[in-house]
């Protein structure tokens, strides 16, 4: 190791924060700037990735790295409300670099970085500002809110870095909740866009969505930190996971649900928080309609961060999930619920990106699908091949997505083109409205090979990986090792995973073939172009990851594999079941799953190619007539949206519009509060008409108004003639003389 | 020896002089001296009372003498008053003083 213990856990500490300062500092003073902004963004970042990088590669000289008192570890006390008398420890935060962590500071912060210098020419840095942009929709010049994506991307950041350098499953959780806040403004980032068609799905409903769907997932997931705390007195993982007394306690302790321990009830739990943040069916709705947000908030979601979070918590809860668990035994409850779900949601997404149209929405459900993949692989004991697939996945999935980006910005590019050389400006906005064109639509493209060469080869280099393209790219080698991890453990799971690889390599091809081969099938496919200067970053981006896309693959060659098994040793391997308690066996050499791995491969990608090779403008979909009615169960998502909306979305409107605000609201309290106020009013008219007015002001009117009658009877007395007020004082006087003296008066 | 009615009989002629002439007279001085002849009866009451029926003490004088200081500065006031009066409404009539009527 080349850093000091000392030095190591501090530079860990460091990780997460630049992204946090820049999100900071661009909120509060460069928001002016576009050009500070996106410099703190991107520099900061470097900052983080270079410390990680720093942090990830001593990691790489550490002996026996992960065991017992061999990880980067250092927490300090945060929530002091531990108690002895019930066995819980006080909450600490911390930071922890085990070989899984150590994995995900591989990919995450470079990642990140690469998805933050693809935005600046994403949102059109260094064009003018366009007149008719507004804000809060997707933009022909300088995205006029540029310096808020910057400080809302850095936050996203933030909570990945912070989500996978914690030590404890609260700091995990804290970090979760901030990428799901971030995923919900970035999503509904376009928020004042809205489209002709009223059932098109809107960045502000997406981001809706995207939130609520993902906080039913995020709900279990609290019980199951809350349950977990209550039983084993610590959320730290390293006490947890690396403590064969404590996971053996929690693997036989009962639990509040009969028949299940407290490790199942936790794990399952766990899990479902992991259905919501990843995507699994059924909670997988929210990832397709994720894609309203700009392009790389999508990559940022689907590769580099918030999905990779869940199955990363899942990968990193391992030991807890499977705890009572042996090699080759029954698997447990939660193992069992993902085997089911994963393989289930890898199949599921799998067919249904098979018909879908737009660019980037094929794309989503392939992540679903290949989420699938993880959660399956870790679900029937695969860690190490989970992890794998997780890295190699989030590279070739972001470059996926930064090229699928590249190719809508380079189609929008010249459709605006050909709109310009065909309308004079000031029809432009008219014409616009009238004639929506659909850049992402893969039917409308063709032909782009030519128009974009370097989005071209790098995004196939993406497609194959994702397809998983024999022995050059990465995803055939960590998907490779599911499927053979599968084939040995439970040949059920092997077989759905096998079709969906299948799919996958299918559905892949049928998206280069629409997109780039062939002719193009509209004017502004043809006068699509990369060679902008905005292009630059973008495609600098796409580059450097599809290097990874390839490259990320030969770190984890199985040792047996024929011909070049060997040459480079099995580092993946031998790295990350570093963290594990009980480290599996590696597996014996098989041919079965190799083969299937080349056929199905292979075999996707081949017929992809050739149902697609001819397609023409205004052809139905040749998947259409074979399919029949599947394809259109496939093509609506299996309908899941409307079913949902009809479970869940319209029974709380109800409940909200009628239930409680007709019924309750308005009826019952309104109701009760008008009644109060009616019997109010009316016994204050009562008082008024019936005692105030006649009684009250009457009397008072009536002795104002005699005093004023009597002073005007009066007044006439007051002559002014003092001589005349002496006679009638003489008069009185002699009156009351005679009244007092003469005795016959008395 | 002039009996004690013989002097009540003048002070009260005397007061029905003074009154006639608070209560008759216009001019505003002739009132005040209608006045003074009012006062001066009574003195003459005070004092004839005082000699023919307690000479002992002298009460009776007294109070005369008080009375005529009032007078005095009755007379003073008074006076002050009309001359100001006549100043500002050139008049010494009494009915021409009506500022306090209604």
């Amino acid at each position: 190791m080349f850093l000091t213990p000392l030095v190591a856990q501090q530079l860990t500490w460091l990780i997460p924060l630049p992204p946090l300062l820049s999100f900071a500092l661009i909120v509060l003073f460069t928001n002016r700037s576009k050009l500070l902004s996106h410099t703190l963004a991107i520099g900061l970042m470097a900052v983080s990735w270079v410390i990680s990088w720093v942090v990830f590669f001593n990691t790489l000289t550490i002996t026996n790295f992960g065991g017992l008192a061999a990880v980067i570890q250092n927490a300090v006390p945060w929530l002091p409300f531990g108690s002895a008398a019930v066995g819980t420890q006080p909450l600490s935060m911390g930071v922890l670099v085990d070989p899984l962590t150590g994995l995900m500071l591989f990919f995450v912060p470079l990642a990140c970085l690469l998805i933050f210098i693809y935005s600046v020419g994403y949102s059109n840095f260094g064009l003018p500002r366009e007149a008719h942009d507004v804000p809060g929709t997707p933009p022909h010049g300088v995205e006029p809110l540029y310096s808020r994506f910057f400080a809302y991307l850095s936050l996203f950041a933030f909570g990945m870095l912070l989500l996978v350098v914690a030590d404890n499953l609260l700091l995990l959780f804290v970090g979760w909740e901030i990428m799901g806040l971030c995923s919900y403004l970035l999503i509904g980032f376009w928020y004042a866009r809205n489209y002709a068609d009223p059932k098109q799905i809107t960045p502000r409903q997406a981001a809706v969505k995207a939130f609520m769907t993902t906080r039913v997932g995020d709900m279990f997931m609290m019980l199951g930190i809350v349950y977990l705390y209550s039983q084993a007195g610590t959320l730290s993982f390293r006490d947890i996971l690396y403590n064969r007394d404590v996971l053996a306690h929690l693997a036989s302790a009962p639990s509040i649900i009969v028949g299940l321990t407290v490790s199942h009830v936790v794990g399952l739990l766990l899990f479902a928080g992991t259905v919501g943040k990843s995507a699994q069916f059924p909670l997988h709705v929210w990832l397709p309609d994720a894609m309203e947000g700009p392009t790389p908030v999508s990559a940022m979601i689907h590769a580099a961060t918030m999905v990779s979070a869940g199955v990363y918590a899942m990968i990193r809860m391992f030991p807890l999930l499977s705890a009572g668990w042996v090699p080759g035994g029954a698997l447990t409850p939660p193992m069992l619920a993902m085997a089911i779900i994963g393989s289930f949601t890898a199949l599921f997404a799998a067919t249904i990106a098979m018909t879908q149209s737009d660019i980037k929405k094929v794309l989503a459900y392939s992540t679903i699908s290949q989420l699938g993949f993880m959660i399956a692989s870790l679900g029937i004991g695969a860690y190490v091949a989970a992890a794998f697939h997780l890295v190699t996945h989030a590279f070739f999935k972001a470059l996926l997505f930064l090229g699928s980006g590249s190719v809508i910005h380079g189609v929008e590019h010249g459709h605006h083109e050909t709109e310009h050389s065909a309308a004079p400006a000031a029809e432009h906005g008219a014409e616009h409205a009238a004639a929506p064109f659909d850049p992402q639509n893969m039917f409308n493209m063709g032909g782009l090979a030519k128009r974009m060469p370097l989005t071209y080869w790098t995004f196939v280099i993406g497609g194959f990986a994702l397809a998983g393209f024999p022995l050059v790219t990465a995803g055939f080698w960590s998907k490779d090792e599911i499927l053979a991890e599968s084939f040995a453990h439970a040949p059920a799971v092997f077989i759905v995973l096998g079709l969906a690889a299948l799919m996958t390599a299918f559905y892949t091809m049928r998206q280069i073939s629409l997109t780039f081969l062939g002719q193009p099938r509209s004017p502004a496919v043809e006068h699509a172009t990369e060679h902008e200067p905005i292009f630059r970053p973008m495609l600098l981006a796409l580059v450097v990851l599809s290097f990874f896309a390839v490259a990320a693959g030969w770190v984890g060659i199985p040792e047996h594999f024929p011909v070049i098994g060997g040459l480079v040793p099995n580092w993946i391997e031998s790295y990350s079941v570093g963290g594990l308690l009980e480290r599996p066996e590696a597996l014996a050499f098989s041919y079965w799953p190799l083969l299937t791995s080349l056929v199905v491969a292979l075999g996707g990608l081949l017929l992809g190619w050739w149902v697609y090779r001819g397609y023409q403008l205004g052809q139905a979909d040749p998947l259409e007539a074979p399919l029949g009615p599947l394809y259109t169960l496939l093509r609506n998502k299996y309908y899941f949206d409307e079913l949902y909306d009809f479970l869940f979305v319209r029974p709380v409107y109800w409940i909200a519009e009628t239930f409680v605000s007709v019924w309750i609201d308005k009826g019952v309290i309104d109701g009760t509060l008008h009644l109060i106020g009616r019997a109010a009013l009316r016994l204050g008219d009562i008082f008024r008409n019936d005692f105030d007015l006649p009684v009250v002001n009457g009397f008072g009117d009536l002795v104002g108004k005699s005093v004023n009658r009597f002073g005007r009877t009066f007044r006439v007395i007051q002559t002014g003639k003092v001589q005349q007020y002496l006679l009638v004082l003489m008069a009185i006087i002699v009156v009351l003389g005679a009244v007092l003296l003469l005795p016959g008066l008395r | 020896m002039v009996p004690l009615s013989w002097y009540l009989v003048l002070a009260a002629a005397l007061f029905c002089v003074g009154l006639y002439g608070v209560l008759a007279r216009k001019n505003a001085v002739a009132i005040l001296m209608g006045i003074e002849l009012m006062l001066n009866a009574v003195n003459i009451n005070l004092v004839s009372f005082w000699h023919y029926l307690n000479p002992q003490v002298m009460a009776g004088q007294m109070f005369t003498i008080i009375v005529l200081t009032v007078a005095a500065s009755e007379a003073a006031v008074g006076l002050a008053l009309i001359i100001s009066i006549y100043r500002r409404r050139n008049s010494v009539i009494a009915e021409d003083m009506d500022l306090m009527k209604w």
